[in-house]
């Protein structure tokens, strides 16, 4: 295999590794927040319990997210150093920011936040889940800004011919709210707030299901419900605004999303389908106008199709962006659906008696978590043949120097330690569920040696 | 070229990069020494004792590692770019070592099997070893200069030209004055037994220190052409390596008293001293080029846009005294001597 195809193959591979746990860590951080405040307002134990469980659950994690995240920023100069030699002056500014404002914030209060329940006074404690939350925050809007750059650059000029090429910043403000970054750092908090809400729906529903820890979790459940409900809903919004941004800034990745290919023409919207891009059909089901009507308001206008770019300049893995798009909004669909349904029956009074709604929600944890990846999936891959849209070609961004093998070790390297990682990750994940919300007080230590 | 306070803007940014590597070093080379003694404690709770304390400090003390790497990206982008390209394997390798490092923090203490234990302790200790060698390794290299060609591109060998002789002189010395501060550090937290064991392993580790460093020195003297060049133009800064000599030899002498915070400092300052030297050898190039000193990356031709820098260098004078702020916060409430409750790992 070439050199492009294994450093994208590999890149993909940690970042969406690295992508299971921010989301969880800053949506279960906002629901500490809540919980935590709730106990420092009414002094009820219940409330401290599930802060300290959630904790718990937190911390391994946030390790695992902090431990994949350093990995992703040293293989932009491993992987891409031709990009990272273009964009550095742009996307450097954000970094660094990153660092200070967010992993500074969030870092230094974690220590505090899982080690200092005895040391510190309640106020200050809470303080510092406030930080590492806020903290979370930030580390997704620089890192996104970043990305947004390169999805819709602004703000910046071109200085230097051939190799020497680069991007300089001409104004800060406008690289950093370039025309995608917007919606797209509340489109990914939202994700994240999903993430971590579902995460806390299932674990209790579990509970209720089999009985144990039923009254805590009851007040668990209620309180992300509302998280989830709220956000659920108003992900559809910022979804919608995103893609509204993409069919005027990324045409090409528009027609991709939902397999247009006539150059004008009015675009149907799929609720499923398959695309075959050698003969340029879409078999499935749908609104036929559907997308024109969402971008215009109008059925019959036309939206510019993949047709109307040279070969080499829109995507080529239409199906994959098409059915990656479709998923995420089937899935954004259904979580609307569900949380809504849950709210009727908890004011109806029936809600932790629905056997079978308590089910799907016990596995309803997946679904953020995936609706998160193809997002992003989506969204690169209709970035594609581009690593900077409309300026470098990831064809030419990758590491020259770097060989096949280098990257297929480095690859199976981070193959061997993630399914590590990911199995000992579920494990522990698995046992602080089993052993609940409660402390019993065992001392952790090995009394023979 | 914009300047500040007479000094040009790539100067500035290359001084930022060398307070946050030095930041880096002093702070996770505690981190990383400790966990290199790992396996020399015996006592499955001298162990945690330990892990327990760098338990609240080592995220935040990873953080230089990520604003220095952040910085060095932002600041001088080709630098960085050529430099994990070209030095693709160890790097990797010091990441996948980063991982396992975390994990083993993380699962070491989750478990009371005793196979389980032994297994991330060696995992642990292997990882901190390795962390603190292959950064060496990698400072030899930056150190002796790269075979860079034309297009900042590098021509060197692939997958072992980085274990040059010099390379690994360097990663043990960066080994072993980690490891000397890891003892420290670990003094000033640990009390009876373990305390006691731990003065002794320091005084090896400290013989350990004088003998590569050593070594390194006169290898360094004599077969790596040029370093003493900017020396000579400027002879008041013989003064850093008189210094950093000065501040090693005082580290027994303040353990022998005791007084382990200030033994603390003076090792930290020994590191700092010698970055310092490092810094000012290279200065003003980053890379060396041994093909031709034409195709050297240089602070100027690696650098970002004035424009950039002036913009990072004011987020760095709004941000460090934040991130000052929180580390001084932390290490209050972190300080005194560990002790284990049901929050340990
Ligand atoms: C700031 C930069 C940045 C950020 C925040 C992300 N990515 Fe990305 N991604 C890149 C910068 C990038 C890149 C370096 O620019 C790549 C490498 C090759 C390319 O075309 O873009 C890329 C490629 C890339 C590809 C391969 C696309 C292809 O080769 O067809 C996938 C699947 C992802 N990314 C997935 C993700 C996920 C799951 C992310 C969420 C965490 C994510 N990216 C965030
Ligand atoms: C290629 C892109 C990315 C890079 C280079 C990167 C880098 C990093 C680094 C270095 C860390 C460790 C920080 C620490 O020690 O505190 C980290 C953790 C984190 N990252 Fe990423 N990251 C990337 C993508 C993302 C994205 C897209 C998000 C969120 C939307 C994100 C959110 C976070 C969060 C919240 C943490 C804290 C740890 C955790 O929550 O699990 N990162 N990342
Ligand atoms: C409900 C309907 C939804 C719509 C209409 C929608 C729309 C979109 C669009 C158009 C993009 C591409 C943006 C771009 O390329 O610039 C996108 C990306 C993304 N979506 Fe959604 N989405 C929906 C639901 C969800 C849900 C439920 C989640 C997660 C829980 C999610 C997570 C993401 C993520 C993580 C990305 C990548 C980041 C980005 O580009 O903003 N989306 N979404």
């Amino acid at each position: 295999m070439d050199v492009e195809i294994l450093a994208r193959i590999q890149f993909a591979f940690t970042i969406a590794f690295h992508y299971i746990y921010p989301p969880l860590s800053i949506g279960i951080g906002l629901i500490m927040v809540i919980m935590e405040g709730l106990y420092l307002k009414t002094g009820k134990k219940e409330y401290e319990v599930l802060t300290k469980f959630w904790l718990k659950i937190f911390a391994i994690i946030f390790g695992i997210g902090v431990a994949t995240g350093i990995i992703m920023e040293f293989e932009f100069g491993t992987n891409w150093a031709v990009y990272s030699r273009y964009v550095g002056d742009i996307f450097g500014s954000a970094l660094a920011a990153e660092g200070l404002f967010a992993f500074g914030l969030e870092s230094t209060f974690l220590g505090i936040l899982i080690f200092g329940w005895n040391r510190v006074s309640p106020k200050v404690h809470f303080i510092s889940t406030i930080g590492v939350f806020l903290g979370s925050m930030f580390s997704a809007v620089w890192i996104v800004v970043a990305n947004s750059w390169q999805q819709t650059p602004a703000g910046y000029h071109i200085v230097g011919e051939g190799f020497y090429a680069r991007a300089e910043v001409t104004d800060f403000w406008a690289m950093v709210f370039n025309p995608s970054s917007v919606d797209r750092i509340i489109h990914v908090w939202q994700g994240a707030f999903l993430a971590g809400a579902f995460m806390v729906l299932s674990v209790h529903a579990y509970y209720i299901r089999k009985g144990k820890f039923v009254e805590i979790s009851k007040i668990a459940f209620k309180i992300a419900l509302v998280v989830a409900t709220v956000v659920s809903f108003t992900q559809l919004i910022s979804g919608h605004s995103s893609a509204d941004g993409v069919a005027v800034n990324q045409p090409a990745k528009l027609a991709a999303m939902e397999g247009h290919y006539e150059k004008s023409a009015p675009a149907d919207l799929y609720l499923f389908g398959w695309v075959d891009n050698e003969k340029q059909e879409v078999t499935g089901f749908g609104v036929p106008g559907g997308l024109s009507f969402l971008v215009h308001q109008d059925f019959k206008a036309p939206i510019t199709g993949l047709n109307a770019f040279p070969k080499e300049d829109r995507p080529g893995q239409v199906n994959a962006v098409f059915q990656f798009y479709h998923i995420m909004v089937s899935i954004g669909m259904f979580l609307i659906a569900i949380s809504f349904y849950a709210c009727f029956l908890w004011w109806r009074g029936k809600l932790f008696e629905t056997k079978w709604l308590m089910w799907i929600f016990s596995f309803s944890v997946l679904l953020p978590q995936i609706a998160n990846q193809v997002g992003w999936f989506t969204a690169e891959m209709g970035r594609q043949p581009w690593i900077v849209y409309g300026h470098l070609r990831t064809s030419e961004g990758f590491s020259q120097e770097v060989s096949a093998n280098q990257i297929l070790f480095s690859l199976i390297l981070f193959l061997v330690v993630y399914a590590l990682l990911f199995v000992l990750f579920l494990y522990s994940l698995n046992k602080k569920i089993k052993h609940g919300p409660y402390d019993d007080k065992s001392q952790n230590q090995l009394e023979t040696i | 070229m914009e300047t500040f306070l007479g000094i040009d803007y790539p100067t500035l940014w290359y001084l930022v990069v060398g307070l946050l590597f030095s930041g880096y070093a002093i702070l996770e080379g505690f981190d990383y020494g400790a966990g290199a003694w790992h396996l020399f404690f015996r006592k499955d709770q001298s162990r945690r004792i330990a892990i327990n304390a760098i338990g609240p400090l080592w995220d935040a003390n990873q953080v230089w590692l990520i604003i220095g790497g952040g910085a060095l990206f932002a600041g001088f982008p080709v630098m960085y770019a050529t430099l994990l390209s070209a030095m693709y394997i160890p790097f990797m390798l010091f990441l996948m070592f980063l991982v396992l490092r975390s994990a083993s923090i993380k699962f070491r203490s989750a478990e009371k099997m005793l196979w389980w234990r032994k297994t991330w302790d060696i995992i642990y200790s292997v990882s901190n070893i390795s962390i603190s060698f292959l950064l060496g390794v990698v400072l030899g290299n930056v150190l002796q200069g790269f075979e860079i060609g034309p297009n900042y591109s590098y021509k060197g060998g692939i997958f072992f030209s980085f274990l040059s002789p010099y390379a690994l002189m360097v990663g043990f010395t960066t080994l072993s004055i980690f490891m000397t501060q890891g003892a420290i550090f670990l003094l000033l937290k640990t009390e009876g037994k373990l305390h006691t064991r731990l003065t002794f392993l320091l005084k090896k580790g400290m013989l350990f220190f004088i003998v590569s460093f050593t070594i390194t020195t006169l290898y360094t003297l004599l077969f790596i052409p040029g370093v003493t060049d900017n020396f000579k133009e400027n002879p008041l800064f013989f003064t850093l390596p008189i210094l950093s000599f000065l501040a090693v030899a005082n580290v027994p002498r303040l353990v022998s008293k005791k007084k382990y915070f200030q033994a603390l400092v003076f090792s930290s300052l020994t590191m700092a001293f010698l970055l310092m030297l490092v810094a000012f050898q290279l200065y003003p190039t980053l890379l060396i080029s041994t093909i031709d000193s034409a195709y050297s990356i240089t602070i100027y031709n690696a650098a970002s846009s004035q424009k950039s820098l002036g913009i990072m260098l004011t987020i760095v004078l709004i941000g460090a005294p934040l991130l000052a702020a929180y580390f001084f916060f932390l290490y209050k409430t972190f300080h005194g001597k560990v002790t284990l409750d049901d929050t340990s790992y």
